[in-house]
């Protein structure tokens, strides 16, 4: 296994190393949120790339689809792959990104997330689609699993006194990554666009290495601490907490602990009730308010969730700090089932204002739910390892994707065929998603603190800093 | 007058470099949140 010595490069290539990036004194750790939003914001733009969609099935045609056009059901698969990679990247490069160190890991993600786009733009030009799958779906999902765990166990390290509220913080930025992606597609769209081009190619370009430029500032901002710095008067507890550790437990071992399949059911089931909903959010404000709720307002409202769905991640993760982990999630599933399960009876008040508040605050609880697990980990496995956990655990993520929208798509399929208005019909997939939360509350009820002979010893903690 | 000691050379550069990264990314967020409200704002109309 290769040391975190034989880890550092030579040449241009040592300013990438591990060693290059740790701090000198009078660093400001506050710089390193910054760091880690510049690559959240950008590889958050996954959420946004539906804009695409539509004018992506009018390459030939311009105006509207030619025959030979790409179909949507095609272009869907393109964030699915995404998702995947990302889900996979996370968990196959946790372990690699602990030993060389963020900046690498940055640098990495840069030019896969940047360089998928220019591969994806080839694809667009030459009208492959393959070629698309590779670049935005392959690369760039890699691009986007590295970027995504690459600053969690850093800004875990930097604050050790409030480590919801900085991993919260970069994390949010993912959340808010859509709300800058999506107008400046749009507007690069039309600058780009001519009548006999969409402008998806020029786009995909520019956003290619504007990304690229933001996450590899990103990357020269971050820093890691010295070994043994602390913050001013922090002082690390001897003891471990009920629900916190100060133990380390081995990313291989964590994987043989009922604790972390347990964590991964409650992400897996919070994401997967989150997605099922915001999949469904625009079509069901307008059948739910017929009238009322028009398709631009309705694509007003799903920004809105976009919005607090980003204040979600840095509110509860934040909060978790002072009320502890477990709590929070119970909040989630608790709350989170009432709110499910009340969103149909807004619908029969005619109410918008509490149909819209109930689902803000349910999107703040599917944010926070991504944006309070890395700490979570931390309490429950230590720092030691935290990023290579966090990064297999981010394959309950990938699951969610696939699992929210094909269960909302069936049981609402099921329920039309089966003469069910379809108004009506987002009443049962509420329901059973309040269900799905119950299961989620069960799961995060049994967690309990980790079994103290998966705890790393001091020799095997000792080399593993050293190796 | 006098010098500015090494530590407050090492608190003024921070605030310029703090000013600056948050800046950054906190322009272009503020823009994304600005951007979606006033579309949110058709909801209520």
């Amino acid at each position: 296994m290769a040391t975190a010595a034989q880890a550092d490069s030579g040449g241009i290539l040592h300013w990438l190393d591990r060693s290059h990036t740790v701090a000198k004194p009078g660093f400001s750790r506050w710089l390193v949120p910054p760091a880690a939003l510049c690559v959240h914001l950008c590889i958050g733009q996954v959420y946004a790339f539906s804009v695409f969609n539509l004018p992506m099935t009018k390459f030939i045609g311009i105006t509207e689809s030619a025959p030979d056009d790409w179909k949507l059901t095609q272009l869907g698969w393109i964030f699915s792959i995404a998702i995947v990679f990302l889900g996979l990247a996370a968990a196959f490069t946790g372990t690699w990104l602990d030993r060389v160190g963020p900046r690498k890991a940055m640098v990495t993600a840069a030019l896969c997330f940047g360089g998928g786009f220019l591969i994806s733009a080839l694809g667009v030009y030459l009208h492959e689609l393959w070629i698309v799958y590779l670049g935005y779906g392959v690369i760039g999902g890699c691009g986007l699993g590295l970027g995504y765990i690459s600053p969690v166990k850093t800004l875990i390290t930097w604050f050790p006194d409030r480590p919801g509220m900085a991993t919260g913080m970069a994390i949010m930025g993912f959340g808010g990554g859509a709300m800058i992606a999506s107008p400046l597609s749009v507007w690069l769209m039309d600058y780009f666009s001519s009548p006999t081009d969409v402008g998806v190619t020029g786009t995909f370009i520019t956003m290619g290495l504007i990304y690229m430029f933001f996450m590899l500032v990103g990357a020269t901002i971050v820093r890691v601490p010295a070994e043994g710095w602390a913050p001013e008067g922090y002082v690390a507890p001897a003891e471990s907490k009920k629900m916190v550790t100060t133990a380390h437990v081995h990313v291989d071992e964590a994987l043989k602990t009922p604790q972390f399949y347990l964590l991964w059911g409650v992400l897996c089931l919070n994401v997967t009730a989150g997605i099922g909903v915001l999949g469904q959010a625009s079509a069901m404000s307008q059948e739910m308010f017929p009238g009322k709720i028009t398709a631009a307002a309705a694509a007003g409202f799903v920004g809105l969730l976009s919005l607090f769905n980003m204040i979600g991640r840095f509110f509860w993760a934040s909060t978790s700090d002072y009320i502890g982990r477990r709590n929070t999630y119970m909040i989630f599933f608790a709350l989170g089932m009432a709110l499910y399960a009340a969103v149909p009876w807004t619908g029969e008040t005619g109410s918008i204002i509490l149909f819209v508040a109930f689902y803000c605050i349910i999107m703040t609880m599917y944010g926070g739910g991504f944006a309070t697990i890395p700490a979570y980990l931390r309490d429950v496995f230590g720092v030691r390892y935290v990023g290579a956990i966090h990064g297999r655990l981010l394959t309950a993520w990938s699951t969610a994707g696939v699992l929210g929208p094909v269960l909302v798509n069936y049981i609402r399929e099921y329920q039309i065929n089966n003469g069910v208005p379809k108004a009506d019909a987002y009443s049962v997939t509420m329901y059973i998603m309040a269900g799905l939360l119950l299961v989620g509350f069960l799961l995060n009820w049994l967690m309990t603190p980790v079994d103290k002979k998966h705890h790393m010893t001091e020799a095997e903690l000792k080399a593993s800093m050293e190796g | 007058m006098s010098e500015p000691t090494e530590q407050e050379n090492v608190s003024g550069a921070n605030t310029i470099k703090l000013a600056l990264a948050w800046s950054f990314v906190g322009i272009p967020l503020i823009w994304g949140v600005l951007n979606t409200l006033s579309k949110a704002a058709l909801l209520f109309q």
